[in-house]
C-alpha cells in the first residue's frame, strides 16, 4: 500500500504535497494518507474529493492521527 | 500519470500559507501580500502582469486590502512566486497564523488621520507575519482616527490613533468652536465663556485641536487605543479596552506580548480565537500579563470581547 505521510505538515503544504505524491501514482491505485487532527483532517480529504479522487475511509489511530484512503481517479 | 515528467515545487513557498484550494481541481488563489494596502505602481504593473500571464481574467481585492491572483495551477507555483519576486511582491498567509494587518491610508495625506498607521503596519508585517498561533488566525488592523474606518475592534487587536487634549485658557479667545467641533460633546463652553472638557465622553479624535484657532487646545498625550479579542466570521465578538496612547512604536512589542499569552492560554482548547480564550480565562490575566511591560498604557480594569448579535430580526 502506498503511504503518503502528512504528519507535521500544514495548510496548505500538506495538500500540495499529497497532490505531488499522487501525480506518480498510477490511476486506480489505493493509497493511504496520514493525517494530524485537527485543520489537515477537516481541509485535505475535502480537497482530495475536489480534484476527484474517491475517498474509501477515515479512520483514527491510537497514538490519534488519521488515515485517509483513497483510490487515485485521473480525470 | 507515473510516467509523464514529474512536477518540481519549493515547497518553502508554501510555509506562511497564502496558497489557497479552489474550486478547480489543480488552481489555487494565491493572497498576495500588501500590508496597510498600500501598493507601489511598479509592484502593481508587475502583478498586472504576473495575473495576464498565469491566472485568470481578473484578479480580486480581498476584504483585507489583498489582491489574489485567481486561477493559478499549482504547477507554477514557483513561477509566480519568482516573478512577483521581481519587484519584491510577496505571498501572504492563511491558517493559524499572524495575518497581514490593514491599515487606513494614515496621516501622510489623509487629514483625518492622528497616527502613522501605514508604518506601524508594515512594522508589523516585517516583524510578526505569519507566525504561527498554535491555535487559530490573528489579524490585526490600524485605524488612524475614531473614525476607525479598518473596524479596529473587529481584529485580534485593533489600534486606533488618539490624541488626548488640553487646554491653555489664556491663548483661548472663546470662539466656541472646539464646543461646535466635538461630536461626543466632551467639550461645553463654560459661564466664564471658556472650554470644560470632560474626559469621560471624550473619544480622543482631536477635533478639537485641529479647529482651535489659536492652538490653546493643543495635544498633551498621542498614540494608539487598544482594544483586544474582536473578531468577525460566525460568532463575532467586539474588542475591549485594554491600552490608551500606546506610543506607536510600542505596538510590535505590544503585540508580540499579547501573542505570547495567547499561544500559552489556549493550549488545550483546540481550535479558539483571542477573543474567546479571553472570554475562558478573563480579562484580568491578560492585563496583569500586560502590566509587566506596558503598565503606563494598560487601562485599570476592561471587561471580556461583547458577543456581537447578528442572527437579528430572525
Amino acid at each position: 500500500m502506498q503511504v503518503i505521510d502528512l504528519r507535521g505538515i500544514s495548510c496548505p503544504t500538506n495538500f500540495v504535497k499529497a497532490k505531488l505524491a499522487l501525480e506518480e501514482l498510477d490511476d486506480g491505485t489505493v493509497a493511504q494518507v496520514l493525517l494530524d487532527d485537527g485543520e489537515p483532517v477537516k481541509n485535505v480529504p475535502r480537497s482530495l474529493k475536489a480534484d476527484g479522487h474517491k475517498l474509501l475511509g477515515l479512520r483514527q489511530t491510537d497514538e490519534g492521527h488519521y488515515i485517509l484512503e483513497l483510490k487515485k481517479v485521473e480525470e | 500519470m507515473a510516467d509523464e515528467k514529474q512536477t518540481k515545487l519549493d515547497l518553502n513557498n508554501l510555509k506562511a500559507g497564502g496558497f489557497i484550494k479552489e474550486r478547480g481541481k489543480d488552481l489555487f488563489t494565491v493572497r498576495l501580500r500588501v500590508p496597510g494596502g498600500r501598493m507601489s505602481v511598479p509592484r502593481l504593473k508587475k502583478i498586472a502582469e504576473v495575473a495576464e500571464k498565469f491566472g485568470g481574467e481578473f484578479v480580486h481585492l480581498s476584504v483585507r486590502q489583498s489582491i489574489e491572483l485567481i486561477n493559478i495551477n499549482y504547477k507554477d507555483f514557483d513561477a509566480v512566486v519568482k516573478a512577483l519576486g521581481e519587484k519584491d511582491q510577496k505571498v501572504a498567509s492563511c491558517g493559524a497564523r499572524v495575518r497581514v494587518p490593514v491599515a487606513c491610508g494614515g496621516c501622510e495625506y489623509n487629514p483625518n488621520g492622528l497616527v502613522d498607521t501605514q508604518k506601524s503596519a508594515l512594522e508589523v508585517d516585517e516583524k510578526l507575519f505569519g507566525t504561527p498561533t498554535g491555535h487559530h488566525k490573528f489579524k490585526v488592523a490600524f485605524a488612524g482616527c475614531p473614525f476607525d474606518c479598518p473596524k479596529s475592534a473587529t481584529n485580534d487587536i485593533g489600534f486606533q490613533g488618539a490624541i488626548y487634549p488640553t487646554l491653555d485658557k489664556d491663548a483661548c479667545i472663546s470662539c466656541g468652536l472646539c464646543a461646535k467641533n466635538c461630536v461626543p460633546k466632551a467639550i461645553i463652553m463654560g459661564e466664564d465663556n471658556k472650554p470644560v472638557f470632560s474626559n469621560a465622553p471624550c473619544i480622543w479624535c482631536g477635533d478639537c485641536v485641529k479647529v482651535c484657532p489659536t492652538s490653546a487646545w493643543r495635544e498633551a498625550k498621542r498614540g494608539y487605543t487598544v482594544r483586544i479579542g474582536g473578531k468577525w466570521g460566525r460568532n463575532p465578538l467586539v474588542g475591549t479596552l485594554f491600552a490608551t496612547f500606546l506610543p506607536e512604536d510600542k505596538a510590535v512589542d505590544f503585540i508580540a506580548a499579547v501573542l505570547e499569552w495567547y499561544k500559552l492560554k489556549a493550549e488545550g482548547l483546540g481550535r479558539i480565537r483571542l477573543g474567546d480564550t479571553i472570554i475562558k480565562e478573563g480579562p484580568q490575566e491578560l492585563l496583569a500579563h500586560l502590566r509587566h511591560q506596558f503598565s503606563e498604557y494598560i487601562v485599570a480594569e476592561t471587561i471580556p470581547p461583547q458577543v456581537i448579535a447578528t442572527q437579528i430580526g430572525k
